[in-house]
């Protein structure tokens, strides 16, 4: 069980010939193992930015990130312990996956740098992850990258961020560069799979829909300020704030364009 | 006018000579009506974007256009197999008679032209008559039509947002009053609520003009929206091709039913997706 | 305007760096050669000579640097280099100005002819990609690495030696008075044929290669197909569109090889025994002629610079992204 807080974090980035951006401004919010926040927003909302601050690629300028009460530490074993337990699945399975190491290799690096499983059983564990994103180990084992496709890819990815046993999941736009038609597949993965591991997960994404159906909690974020936080269907349903309000109207979305009475109608037939 | 129909394609075909050669487009027939929104969906790699770009005759080796017919039915009453003009003929008819939104705005303005340069282009290739304050005042009005605003002309892309440079492009898509308007995928790289207000635009325009409009996206609920008719392709043929409504409310073929289905409902309860699942278990 | 100040600011600090490094550069250097040289001919020089090699060689150690280093910017800017031991005690400033002319309208000349004739060329070639023009590409390759000392051999073993088509050496015929004359001019020109033809074909292949594989990756970039879907010509496209983009990296290169225009010619001057500074700076090296090499240095140092001051302003005038100040 882990719990990563946000408190009162503010990012400043100073631009050239402008002065300073204030890219988050004052952001608060929890994230618990077993728990599911969509964190939605445009670009330039600043989800990337917390994405950054949540992996470490960048500081906050002022405000607390905290695991389970603690400071992540800047150095050390503390910032080891810190990353085995919050892990990342990013938006490009192209990039992320090294195209010279087969498989394998990806996945046992972090078995063997967090000493998840003793030696001998490696290669076992190595399958059971394998397994657990619904990939045939036998036919992928020894692959390299590119003789794969972009949802076996990051799937791959997915079971790579499970090796060290997290306790929070950070997707980052997990499925925006796959294919239509294995988006759902990969989201009804995370799902499961933060289901049966009881996984906090926060959902970064710029897509409503999904946001509403994946996760518990959706958070939406402007220029840097959660401009609003609720249960996801309230949040869709009945936006609270106008920026909110303004997205879900933009949003393409057939079943209201076409009434509800034809929603029901496809409701049987895709079932 | 002479009759309903604007273009009719039939039996298109498009190889990728390469070794083995790849069909792209394979018998591909449909008609576009005058003043219809054609929406052409599917995924990456269904040939849909080969195909646009085969109407307008802009592919380049090694696409090789193998078979088939694409007439455009011209207002004038004159009938044109776009397959059979040659390069000359081909260039004169681009854009005049058909032009192009293209995907993602980024990159389809030329980095070291002006704006204005780039919108007035098309008149002195297409109208070499029209003088040189017209052709300006032309083009100013252009871009006040679609919102950008004539103080723009001297701009750059790289000083344009997303939004204006899409903007920019339908501007100039629009320039010649063409009869049909092929857009890929004009949106796909904007936020949402930009998003919407180029679509509002691009309606508001085609009331305005009476334009045909070929949309293609891989984005199924935006298509549904917009759309009165659209074709589903699949590995270089068109699987299904209906009303947007009737394509919503029964679609017939497997693949176009797998496709609704990857999109979940934004406010309705539809959907192969994980809360219906999570009610289950 | 912003980027132009800061740009400028930039040039001066380098033309300064430069300047000060050549002001220390002689005040490290191990013996004095200049001492001896003027222990050794002690009456032939005039007093005000004395006083100004002493400022530029560091020998008028009675005063404070910052005296030496303020004297010495005050000899630049009266223009005053010192005199050089090798021609006769001249002015440096007037041996350098005699041979700076060849030089330039030469090998200038000839590079320019050379970077315009290539581009052009690597643009039609790009354009045509696939095409019978790429036959071109080999041969480019080729002549792109040949050395340049030999091809000015053979170019003087055939056209001259065996041909007799042209002088195989000078500017001009000895003997022949400089002046604005039909005569001369014609020499001139028969003269600078051989080198300037050598230069030209020696560096050509590397423009057309240059220019060929930036147009091949710009002509995939969208706003090129966006131009012939909007049915422009084919001039326009491959003007405006392609190769107007495809030329930017080109003038980076053609801003160095300006600037290499006045240092980098001392192999072709050799051969062809050309009067200009590559051979000046040879001369001065053999003969030990310590001020010639430093007003040398110094001028080819501020070419460079000027090149690049030259392409700058060319990048700004052709692509409207640098001129904006990041926002």
């Amino acid at each position: 069980m882990s719990t990563l807080e946000f408190r009162n974090v503010s990012k400043r980035y100073w631009v050239r010939g402008s002065g300073h951006l204030l890219a988050l401004d004052d952001v608060s919010f929890t994230l618990a193992s077993g728990q599911t926040i969509a964190l939605v927003g445009q670009s330039g909302s600043g989800k990337s930015t917390i994405a950054k601050i949540i992996t470490q690629l960048e500081r906050q300028t002022s405000g607390d990130v905290l695991l389970d009460g603690t400071p992540i530490p800047r150095a050390g074993r503390g910032l080891r312990r810190y990353r085995q337990q919050v892990r990342m699945v990013f938006q490009d399975p192209f990039a992320s996956l090294n195209p010279y190491h087969t498989i394998r290799h990806h996945i046992e690096r972090p078995l063997r740098l967090d000493r998840v499983v003793p030696k001998f059983e490696v290669e076992d564990e190595v399958r059971r992850l394998l397994e657990r994103v619904r990939l045939d180990p036998d036919e992928l084992i020894d692959r390299r990258p590119h003789e794969l496709s972009g949802g076996q890819r990051q799937r791959v990815a997915i079971a790579r961020a499970l090796a060290s046993r997290p306790s929070l999941l950070i997707a980052d736009e997990p499925v925006s560069m796959l294919d239509v038609s294995i988006r759902l597949g990969v989201l009804n993965l995370l799902a499961d799979l933060q289901r049966e591991s009881r996984l906090g997960v926060l959902y970064i994404t710029h897509d409503l829909a999904t946001a509403r159906h994946f996760s518990d909690e959706i958070m939406v974020l402007h220029r840097g300020v959660v401009v609003e936080r609720g249960p996801a269907d309230r949040v869709i349903l009945d936006p609270q704030h106008e920026y909110t309000r303004a997205l879900r109207d933009a949003s393409p979305d057939p079943d209201k364009h076409f009434g509800a009475a034809a929603g029901a109608t496809t409701t049987g037939a895709d079932s | 006018m002479t009759s309903d129909i604007l273009l009719s394609v039939a039996d298109f075909s498009v190889v990728y000579d390469v070794e083995p050669p790849v069909e792209a487009v394979r018998e591909v027939s449909f008609t576009l009506r005058r003043g219809e929104i054609l929406g052409l969906a599917g995924e990456s790699g269904c040939g849909k974007t080969t195909l646009a770009y085969g109407i307008q005759r802009l592919l380049k080796p090694p696409a090789v256009i193998t078979g088939g017919s694409a007439l455009f039915h011209d207002e004038s009453g004159d009938v044109v197999d776009l397959t059979r003009l040659d390069a000359e003929q081909t260039r004169r008819f681009r854009w005049d008679k058909i032009s192009m939104v293209f995907q993602g705005a980024m990159n389809a303005l030329n980095p070291v032209l002006p704006i204005g340069a780039q919108l007035g282009d098309v008149f002195t290739t297409h109208r070499p008559d029209l003088g040189r304050r017209e052709r300006i005042e032309q083009c100013a009005a252009l871009l006040d039509l679609v919102g950008v605003g004539r103080d723009r002309l001297r701009s750059y892309a790289h000083e344009l947002s997303g939004g204006m440079r899409q903007r920019v492009m339908i501007a100039m898509a629009l320039a010649l009053k063409p009869q049909l308007m092929i857009m890929d995928e004009p949106t796909t790289a904007l936020d949402v609520l930009v998003q919407r207000e180029i679509l509002l635009q691009i309606s508001e325009l085609r009331k305005a003009f009476g334009f045909s409009v070929i949309f293609i996206t891989h984005d199924l609920p935006l298509l549904l929206e917009i759309s009165d008719r659209i074709a589903i392709m699949r590995a270089g043929r068109i699987v299904e091709l209906d009303t947007a409504s009737q394509l919503y409310r029964d679609p017939q073929h497997d693949y176009t039913r797998k496709l609704l289905a990857s999109f979940p409902s934004l406010t309705g309860e539809r959907g192969d997706f994980v809360r219906g699942e999570r009610a289950a278990s | 305007m912003r980027f132009l100040l800061s740009r400028a600011a930039f040039y001066l600090f380098t033309a300064w760096a430069a300047i000060t490094i050549n002001f220390f550069l002689p005040r490290m250097m191990k013996g004095d050669p200049i001492s001896a040289y003027l222990a050794k001919n002690q009456g032939q020089i005039s007093p005000e000579a004395i006083a100004s090699l002493r400022t530029l060689f560091g020998l008028d150690t009675e005063r404070t640097l910052l005296e030496q280093y303020i004297d010495y910017w005050g000899l630049l800017f009266s223009g005053d280099l010192g005199r050089s031991f090798s021609k006769g005690l001249a002015p440096v400033t007037e041996v350098i100005a005699s041979a700076l002319p060849w030089t330039v309208g030469l090998v200038g000349i000839a590079t320019v002819l050379s970077f315009f004739l290539g581009t052009a060329a690597g643009a039609i070639i790009g354009w045509r990609r696939g095409s019978r023009a790429d036959l071109v590409v080999p041969f480019a390759t080729f002549f792109s690495t040949v050395p340049y000392f030999w091809m000015g051999l053979i170019a003087i073993a055939f056209f001259s030696t065996a041909l007799g088509w042209f002088p195989a050496s000078h500017a001009y015929d000895k003997g022949t008075q400089p002046g604005f004359t039909w005569e001369f001019i014609s020499q001139v020109i028969a003269h600078g044929f051989l080198p300037a033809l050598t230069i030209v074909v020696s560096s050509l292949g590397g423009w057309i290669l240059g220019m060929r594989n930036m147009m091949i990756t710009v002509l995939d970039e969208d706003y090129v197909t966006v131009a012939q879907a909007k049915g422009l010509t084919t001039r326009r496209v491959l003007g405006a569109y392609a190769a107007r983009n495809a030329v930017l990296p080109q003038l980076s290169s053609f801003a160095l090889s300006l600037g290499f225009i006045v240092g980098g010619t001392l192999v072709m001057e050799l051969v062809f025994s050309y009067p200009g500074v590559g051979k000046l700076l040879l001369d001065a090296t053999t003969a030990k002629d310590y001020p010639l090499m430093q007003g040398l240095f110094l001028v080819i140092t501020l070419t460079v610079l000027v090149a690049n001051i030259l392409a700058d302003v060319a990048y700004a005038a052709l692509d409207p992204r640098t001129r904006q100040v990041e926002a």
